[in-house]
Order: C-alpha cells, then structure tokens, then sequence
C-alpha cells in the first residue's frame, strides 16, 4: 500500500478502502451470512442453531415455495413483455422533437417520482371495489363487482399492470434516450432506398437499439424477480396465495412467521436466481460482442 | 435552472436526433410522409393509462370526502378544499417528512463523502488491489437488498441499531454506493491526463490534487449520483419496514402504508398524503428535469 502512495501522487489504495469497507459490511458480509443462517432454525430472538440441510430439505416439500417461483417467473415474463412492447415504441415516438411530444414526455415520466409504496397506495385506493374506480370501471371489462384485487384470476394482473405502470416510464426514458443516439445517416440511407415507416422501425431502429433492449430486460428481470413493495402493500400476496411471489414469500415467511433460517434459504435462492438469469441474458445476447454494431459508418 | 428548451438545443447540437425532429433543416418535406398514426394511438392510449390516475389522485385530494362518495371518483369536482392536506399535517406527517430528509440527507453526505475519494482512487491508482476493489464494487451492483435483508436484521439487532434512523440510513448508503462510484469513476476517466499530471509536477499530492483539481471537475457526477441517493433514500422501503418498528423513527413510505390502513375509506385524505409525499420531487423535477432524469437512469448506462 506504502509503495504505492507514494508513486508520484497517485493515490493507493487507502483511498478505495473506506467505501469498500462500508460496502462490504453492510452488503458482502450479509451475504456470506445468508448462507449461514440458511443452515440454522433463527426466530430473530434467540440465537441461531445450527439444523444442518433441514431447510433446504423443506424447500422440496413447500408447495408454497414452488407456487411462488412461478409467480415469480410468470411476473417476470409478464413484465417483460408488457414493458418492452409499451416503453420500446414509446420512446422511439418520444424521441423526436416538438412540442407535443415534450409536454407528454413531461406527464408520462411523472410515475418515476412515486415511491413504491405511494404508487401502490394509489392503485389500492384506484382498484378498491367501493371506494375507487374499479367499482366504475370494472363492469365494463368484465369484472361484475369490480373486485379485482380480490380476484384470483384478475389479481395477478392488476399487480402486473402496477408494477408496469410504475417503471414503464424508466424503461421508456432508456430507449429515449438510445434512440436518440441512432446516427441519423442510417435514416437517411433508408429513405433514399424508400424504406418505409415499418421498414425503417423494424431494420434500423431495433437493431440499433440492441443494447438497450438487453440493458432493460436484465433491470426488468431483475427488478421482477426481487420486488415486493407493491404485491405486499396491494395484495400481500392473495387473494389466498394468487399473488405470493418469491421475494413476498420470504418476506412473509421471515417476518411475519418469524421462520428466518427458512426465509434465509429462499434468500439464497432469489440471489442465485437473479444473478443467474441476468448472466445468461447477458450470455445467451452475446453482450460484449457487438463490435460490429456501427459497421458500415 | 434548466429549461426545457436550452436541455433540447444542447441534445440536438451533439447527437441530432434520429429522425428528424425540430431540428431538422426540412422538416417540410417530412411531414408529407403523413401523420404517424400508429404511434399516436399509442401515446394517447398510454397517455390515458398515466394521466387518469395521476388526474384521479390530484384532484381527489383537493376534494372533500362527503362530495367524494357523493360524485363519484372521475367526476369533476363542484368545489376545492385543502381540508385534506390541513388533516394530513396536523397528524404525524410531519415528523414522517422529517425522518425522511433525515435520511435522505445523511445517505447522500455518506454516499458523496465516500464514493469521490474512491472514484478518484480508482481512476489514478496503478494498484492491483484498487483494480480488485473496483471489481467487487461492480459486482456489489447486482446484489438485491431482499437477499440480505435477514443477516441485515440479524447485525442490526446485535448491533443495538434496530429501531433507529441510523439503522435505515447505513444500510441504504451502502447499497446506493456501488452505483455512486461506477457512476463518478466513469465521469472522473473524462478529467485529461495532463491536468494530473501537472498538478503532480507542481508538487500536489493526492489530498491536494484530489480538493483542487478533482473536486470542482467532479461537480456534475456528484450532482448525479447525489440525486440518485437522495431519491433510493427517500424511496426507499425494505430497510425501513424491517428495521425499524415506532412511530417516532417512521419514514413517508411506511407512513403511506399505515394511512392507508388507517383510513382505508376516506380516499381524498390518503390521496393528499400521496401528493404530499411526492410533493419536494415534484419541485425538483419542474426545476432541474435534466438533472432528475439523469440521476435516475445512473444505473442504466453500466
């Protein structure tokens, strides 16, 4: 460390220490700890005892653990697709100039200040069968009651629908963003070859936003798979178990049943799975390679 | 302060926009390519699905709750009251806006006190361990806070923090701080090399160097991952709804959730306390858009 401080003024690695420190603390030890605590029977009172592989062995028997990765992984695709075919269009259209677009721009990215829980508040206020707008609205879709949330068939979407609702705008600010970046020679090629609107949309516009696509779908993946804020405060997680996704599971099952050394193997769980899943995304799309995006400029 | 117009100039002057917009020297010749009928079907569909509950939830609050169940929920209102936001603040509101700032205040000085120095240790060091350090922040990025959230619990026990502000504030720096140093490491790479290296001839040692040169270059990264801070703090609900537990310490998100529980049927309360909650980010954003958008997307551009 000595040596290199003092290498002509550059700074060593002192400099680095405290943020790694504090970061390691608060979030590496935790999540060595995690993988303790998975092997042990902790009521958050006494201390944790040591049960061996007993709560990995329940994964296996849980139903409910099963039920809730599908959830999980239905949401997820669910998110994703809704998102994606939502805030892809929407940010190309946003992308060029005027003063329409700038006003809308303006009111379509409002969601992004809400917390989680104010917008699930909202919605939960929107969606009451009495007191809300779902009492109005839900007739006209179907619903005679007007009781989504406690629907077991419509309260899946409605939380799918929330959570769009809520980051949609995130993910339409990115491909704003990207579209923008598009070099504006390509366009002008494919008018001189008299490519049309779609055909332009479809050759360009797309391809070139290839890297947002794969950095918005690893957020939404992994945004899917570990949110709960808005299930809990909309749902928490029913009607019965309709909605108990994964990361709402171990919350429930940690803090509400105070069951942490089984909530700490589903914990477990959530982390490889995110992990894994944004590394295959990441693997599968070929990320790193694409060089070649820009050939021909 | 930021307007919209000079934000758009700047953008058009350096990238120019994919097809062409306002910028466009024949803006003429495009509009004869006919009205994008799709696209403005679908922004105005959407348009509906953002601006219908966001309608609902301003001026729900503005209304009285008798009139509220009387007109119906879409209904334009027959006349405005504050009453809704003079009950919210005479309750514990207030207390709950203050834990907030709190919060948000003390993460982002921990996050800025900590993240400039290593940027900066990360930029110029030649040290194999500042590379490894900078490696494990980057994977530091993709680890979710419910994954940690029982050994949390557990250290926070132990540590006789639970129930305190300081056991919501160090966990959410901490989380916000892989991101605040990819995001001013990659904004300290722009500071020219001979600038350090002139600062080193004139004797400056990394302290000095780091105050005088750095500092001031970093201002616009620091804004970012400030704003970045700020709103995962002021947001922020896992850490506060396991770690902590009274009133006294309670945040806004905890406090939206139990005013919902609490007056489950008075809509035009809950929704006041919704605008109320949203209301400084609002200020922000009509203010310095730019610089909100920018600290939001932070993570994005790993």
């Amino acid at each position: 460390m000595s040596a290199a401080t003092s290498r002509a003024g550059r700074p060593g690695f002192v400099w680095v220490a405290p943020a790694l420190a504090f970061f390691a603390l608060f979030a590496l030890v935790p999540m060595v700890v995690v993988v303790f605590l998975s092997f042990t029977a902790y009521d958050g009172l006494n201390p944790p005892q040591w049960v061996g592989l007993d709560n990995w062995a329940r994964l296996g028997a849980d139903p409910l653990f099963a039920e809730s990765l599908w959830l999980s992984f239905g949401l997820t695709a669910a998110s994703w697709v809704l998102q994606t075919a939502v805030a892809l269009p929407l940010g190309v259209w946003l992308a060029r100039r005027g003063r329409t677009r700038a006003i809308l721009a303006a009111i379509f990215f409002v969601p992004l200040l809400m917390s989680s829980a104010a917008i699930a508040v909202l919605w939960g206020t929107l969606l009451d069968p009495n007191f809300g707008l779902a009492g109005v609205l839900g007739p006209l879709v179907g619903i005679a009651d007007g009781n989504v949330i406690g629907n077991s068939r419509f309260a899946f979407a409605a939380v799918v629908l929330v959570i769009g609702w809520q980051y949609m705008p995130f993910h339409t600010l990115l491909y704003q963003a990207a579209a923008r970046a598009i070099p504006v020679q390509l366009y002008d090629a494919a008018r001189v070859d008299g490519a049309g609107r779609w055909r332009t949309f479809v050759s360009i516009t797309v391809p070139q936003l290839r890297d947002t696509i794969i950095t918005s779908g690893v957020l939404i993946v992994v945004g899917s798979m570990t949110t709960f804020e808005v299930v809990l405060i909309l749902t928490e997680g029913g009607p019965g178990t309709a909605t108990r996704i994964l990361p709402l599971h171990m919350y429930l099952t940690g803090f509400r049943s105070f069951d942490m050394g089984y909530a700490s193997a589903l914990a477990v769980v959530l982390l490889v799975l995110g992990t894994a899943l944004s590394l295959l995304i990441a693997r599968v799309t070929g990320y790193r390679k694409m060089a070649s995006q820009r050939e021909g400029l | 302060m930021i307007t919209v117009s000079t934000t758009a100039d700047r953008e058009r002057a350096v990238v120019g926009g994919p097809p062409p917009g306002a910028g466009d020297p024949r803006p003429r010749r495009r509009r004869r390519r006919g009205f994008n009928v799709l696209g403005a079907l679908g922004a105005g569909g959407w348009f509906v699905l953002v601006a219908v509950p966001l309608y609902f939830l301003f001026v729900t609050s503005l209304r009285a709750s008798s009139a509220y169940l009387a007109e119906g929920p879409l209904a334009l209102p027959a006349e405005l009251t504050v009453d809704n936001y003079l009950r919210v603040l005479g309750s514990d509101f207030p207390r709950y806006f203050l834990n907030n700032v709190l919060v948000a205040a003390a993460c982002v000085a921990i996050v800025l006190v900590l993240a400039l120095p290593a940027a900066y240790g990360i930029v110029r060091s030649r040290s194999r361990w500042v590379a490894r350090g900078f490696s494990v922040m980057l994977l530091g990025l993709a680890v979710p806070a419910q994954a940690v959230i029982v050994p949390l619990y557990l250290m926070v026990t132990q540590l006789r923090l639970y129930d305190t502000l300081l056991a919501v504030i160090l966990p959410t720096a901490a989380f916000a701080l892989p991101l605040a140093v990819v995001v001013l490491t990659s904004s300290l790479r722009d500071i020219p090399n001979e600038l350090f290296e002139a600062a080193t001839l004139d004797g400056a040692g990394p302290a000095r160097t780091l105050v005088s040169l750095v500092l001031p270059l970093a201002r616009p990264g620091l804004a970012t991952i400030g704003i970045f801070t700020a709103l995962q703090a002021w947001n922020g609900f896992l850490f506060p709804l396991v770690l902590t537990q009274d009133a006294s310490v309670r945040v806004l998100t905890l406090g939206l959730w139990d005013y919902q529980g609490q007056y489950g049927t008075n809509v035009p309360l809950i929704t006041a306390a919704v605008v109320l909650s949203l209301l400084p980010l609002l200020v922000v954003y009509l203010l310095g858009r730019r610089y909100l958008l920018a600290g939001l997307t932070a993570g994005a551009g790993r």
